[in-house]
């Protein structure tokens, strides 16, 4: 074996990381069971299940990024929004499924941010897939907890006017926030704007980008 | 599990307390909230039970709530107590405050 050194070290600098050469474990093996049964009765092909997969990988916050510069922009868009996210993403195109989405608007006084305590529930039809952290038992146990200790280690520290709004995700709503428009960016157009937005900002943890 | 009750349906504003059951299987009603009050935020409709859906049963659709809590009503020692969680809660999780 040529790196049988346990501190070999790759060209990069970095130790090797062990294949993960281990059993499947029971819920894998019954994916490709139930995968391979699919394909067998003629239910799915594997191109129409690659095809999906693609479909969830292309997602991406730019969406969700849209949806606020047009809110930011359209205060009747923005009203229609708050009343019902899921509509108002429809009305601008986008394929969101059965997602049922809520729009919370952070303001001067008060500041939201989204958690699934429960598992790792995430808009993903207009965010795309969440970040790694979004789904650790760390941040999921301590947003409902200490929320502003979480955000500061984010670097986000709230002043104590600001009161904090936790969102746990729990049943069959799915939740985006609404960031504050940076101040002096009125005159930029709607793509110039939603340049601004990031996807930390829209789960609550940040804030949109200055121009 | 037998038929539940389905409570009555409660109001934006109504002051709520999530029941302190502890049942097996498929809940989705955070157990840091079970046995705590807060004031129901927006009515969400009729939702299919996912207790008796994760199982392949029938279900009748309950009445979802988004319920506010206050930190300072959660956890002792609250950061700042007035800050806010909201979740989302069955019907049958709740009874009046």
């Amino acid at each position: 074996m040529p790196h049988d050194h346990h501190d070999h070290l790759s060209p990069s600098g970095h130790p090797y990381r062990a294949d993960q050469d281990g059993p499947l474990s029971y819920w894998q093996a019954m994916e490709i069971a139930v995968r391979e049964l699919l394909v067998e009765k003629g239910v799915t092909t594997p191109a129409a299940i690659h095809a999906q997969i693609e479909a969830m990988d292309a997602r991406s916050p730019a969406n969700g990024a849209a949806l606020v510069a047009r809110a930011w922009t359209d205060p009747d868009f923005k009203a229609r929004v708050l009343a019902d996210a899921s509509a108002a993403s429809k009305e601008m195109g986008f394929d969101i499924g059965p997602l049922k989405l809520i729009a919370v608007e952070n303001t001067e006084n008060v500041h939201n941010v989204i958690v699934c305590t429960l598992c790792s529930c995430y808009p993903r039809n207009l965010l795309g897939l969440p970040p790694d952290w979004y789904k650790s038992r760390e941040y999921r146990s301590r947003t409902v907890r200490e929320p502003r200790r979480v955000l500061a280690e984010f670097g986000l520290d709230l002043p104590n006017g600001v009161t904090v709004r936790v969102h746990d995700s729990t049943a069959d709503m799915r939740y985006v926030v609404i960031p504050r428009q940076p101040e002096g960016t009125e005159a930029l157009s709607e793509a110039e704007l939603a340049a601004l937005v990031t996807r930390d900002s829209m789960i609550g943890v940040g804030v949109t980008r200055q121009p | 599990m037998g038929p539940r009750r389905v409570a009555e349906i409660f109001a934006p504003g109504a002051r709520v307390k999530v029941r302190a059951m502890m049942p097996p299987g498929h809940v989705r009603t955070p157990a840091y909230l079970r046995g705590h009050i807060g004031a129901v935020e927006r009515v969400l409709g009729p939702f299919p039970n996912p207790e008796e859906l994760a199982y392949g049963r029938d279900s009748a659709p309950l009445q979802l709530y988004r319920v506010r809590f206050r930190l300072g009503d959660l956890w002792d020692g609250a950061e700042a107590p007035e800050d806010t969680l909201d979740a989302e809660i069955y019907a049958h999780w709740l009874e009046p405050a």
